[in-house]
């Protein structure tokens, strides 16, 4: 789809809009843009990468592409399909996972950047003997979910929004869930489950 | 997303070395890089991941100046709460932006050269977008939306609007970013790094190739204890702003000495409103004097089919982010 060619539009200002600053920029030839590939050929295929991870307290070692993201790397090559996938625009937080203790999108990081990372992903929660977290406990108990697609993301983000202090109370646990989204809804029932756990309610 | 490849030096100098090659970018946190790799709107051959140079991270708040790593992260120095009581529209500016993860991924360095959201831009189905592909002309004032466009600072062949937020704080506050590149290290004012897009609206800043920022220096002033960032979005949280204002003020008894005034939203760079400032310096600050700097600061703008709202809306962000700012300094909050 490429838009039709219209007049522009009446009304803009024909200032000449560059600063001192463009001009002495442009003058020196100076980059400050980025390059375009299109007119570039694309790379051979890359060489896979190998990188180590520690996924839920075990070593694992990958082979990845540099482009391979890492919730690609958890559930293509791991086979760990618990993170999951949304908007893969950081949008969304359906594949929040916990790098280095710190939740982030999976999907836009690069599975190489985590080369040597500790990595905690929704599988890792329950403890050996299959007890649930308890925040997995309290997502169940408070129906923090409908179709349970963007339940992952929520409960590894509703446990880095405890430790990192910031469910003091509801309108602060919303501010800082808001990374989350949930399409069927279930917002008030996630903050009452991170209000249980915050209360030690659970486990 | 095209193959690359993928380099992560651990000494400044060889990062440097890896940046300046033809077609290699540089990689922090990957939020803006990343997202824009996948759409297909950037395409590098080489990223050169500098996170681990270790002398690039952390931040320290001192009595003079407030300093930070470009690797410092928006989530540790958002939720700082030395700097929240040292300067508010730091702190606020960071995490009243982007979401909680965007936030723990990403890093000043990277924040403050964010790129635009113009929907053209980021999608490759128009081959229209001066700033994607010089010379094509722009999809969006060639009959597109111009709703989320800059109002400030636009020109014929691009009215993207830059929509970050620490920036406003910056640009307000006479921040300096410190540099090191193949030409050796340098410092520039915050107020010169973007440059405005005029007939080459795919130069961005004055930075070179192969050149990192280290760093950002604020100094401690009256009017940054007395600050405020105030963001209006379309949602509560997790979104860009519509329109948003960073101020301070420093005040003699009830005379304004000192008046910072930035406006985020609106324009194509970082935007101070230096006439607004001067409107409100000398004089009180009421509620007349605040709408009134309010006003002054979109009296330039140029408002676009659908963004007609944002004078409106920015001119009351600015008065309501003067009182708050007002009550800060004179111990009223
Ligand atoms: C869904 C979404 C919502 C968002 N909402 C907001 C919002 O509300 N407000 C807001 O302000 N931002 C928002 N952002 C933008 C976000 O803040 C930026 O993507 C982020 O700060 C970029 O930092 P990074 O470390 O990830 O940068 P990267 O993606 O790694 O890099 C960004 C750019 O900076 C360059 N770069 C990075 N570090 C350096 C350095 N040290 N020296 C030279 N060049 C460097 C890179 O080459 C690249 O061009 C949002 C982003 C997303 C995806
Ligand atoms: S406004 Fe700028 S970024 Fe958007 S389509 Fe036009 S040239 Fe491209
Ligand atoms: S899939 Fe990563 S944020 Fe939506
Ligand atoms: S439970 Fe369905 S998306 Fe949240």
């Amino acid at each position: 789809m490429t838009k039709s060619s219209k007049p522009p539009k009446p009304g803009l200002s024909r200032r000449s809009f560059l600063g001192s600053s463009g001009a002495v920029g442009a003058a020196m030839g100076l980059a400050g843009s980025k390059a375009q590939a299109q007119d570039a050929p694309e790379l051979a295929a890359q060489e896979q990468r190998h990188i180590s991870l520690t996924v839920n307290g075990q070593r694992r070692t990958l082979g990845v592409e540099p482009r391979t993201t890492l919730v690609e790397a958890l559930r293509d090559v791991l086979g760990l399909t618990g993170t999951k996938i949304g908007c893969n625009q950081g949008q969304c937080g359906a594949c929040t996972v916990l790098l280095d203790g710190r939740r982030i999108n999976s999907c836009l990081t690069l599975a190489v950047t985590a080369d040597g990372a500790d990595v905690v992903t929704v599988e890792g929660l329950a403890d050996p003997t299959g007890n649930l977290h308890p925040m997995q406990q309290a997502f169940a108990e408070n129906d923090a979910f409908q179709c349970g697609y963007c339940t992952p993301g929520q409960i590894l983000s509703a446990i880095a929004c405890i430790d990192e202090g910031h469910a003091g109370d509801a309108a602060e646990i919303r501010e800082y869930m808001s990374g989350n989204l949930c399409r069927c809804g279930a917002y008030p029932n996630i903050v009452a489950a991170v209000e249980a756990v915050r209360d030690g309610q659970e486990g | 997303m095209r193959n690359f490849d993928y380099h992560r030096p651990t000494d400044i100098a060889a990062a440097i070395e890896a940046a300046r090659a033809d077609g290699a970018e540089i990689l922090a946190g990957g939020t803006t890089m990343v997202d824009l790799m996948k759409i297909g709107v950037w395409e590098p051959q080489a990223l050169v991941d500098i996170t681990s140079l270790s002398e690039l991270e952390g931040y320290d708040v001192g009595s003079d100046r407030i300093t930070f790593g470009a690797l410092a992260r928006m989530a540790e120095v958002g939720d700082d709460d030395a700097l929240k009581t040292a300067a508010p529209v730091l702190t606020e500016s960071l995490w009243k932006a982007a979401s909680p993860q965007l936030r723990h991924a990403a890093r000043l360095g990277g924040n403050i050269l964010q790129q635009t959201r113009c929907p053209y831009f980021r999608d490759t189905a128009y081959a229209q977008c001066n700033k994607r592909n010089p010379g094509s002309g722009c999809a969006a004032l060639d009959g597109g939306e111009t709703n989320l466009h800059a109002i400030l600072g636009g020109s014929d062949a691009c009215v993207a609007m830059y929509p970050g937020d620490f920036a406003q704080a910056l640009v307000a506050f006479d921040a300096e970013v410190t540099t090191k590149g193949p030409g050796g290290a340098r410092t520039i004012p915050f107020a010169d790094l973007h440059v405005l897009p005029g007939d080459t609206p795919h130069i961005e800043t004055i930075l070179n190739r192969g050149e990192i920022v280290t760093g950002i220096t604020v100094p401690v002033t009256g009017a940054l204890k007395a600050s405020h960032y105030l963001k209006a979005r379309d949602r509560e949280s997790y979104a860009f702003a519509s329109a948003s204002a960073a101020v301070g003020l420093d005040m003699d008894g009830d005379t304004v000495r000192d008046a910072r005034i930035a406006i985020g939203g609106v324009a194509a760079v970082p935007w101070r409103a230096r006439a607004a400032e001067d409107s409100l310096k000398g004089g009180p600050l009421t509620e007349e004097t605040a709408r009134e700097a309010g006003r002054i600061a979109f009296a330039d703008a140029v408002p676009l089919e659908g963004s007609e709202y944002k004078i409106k809306l920015g001119a009351d962000v600015v008065a309501g982010a003067l009182m708050t700012a007002h009550a800060r300094a004179t111990g009223g909050e």
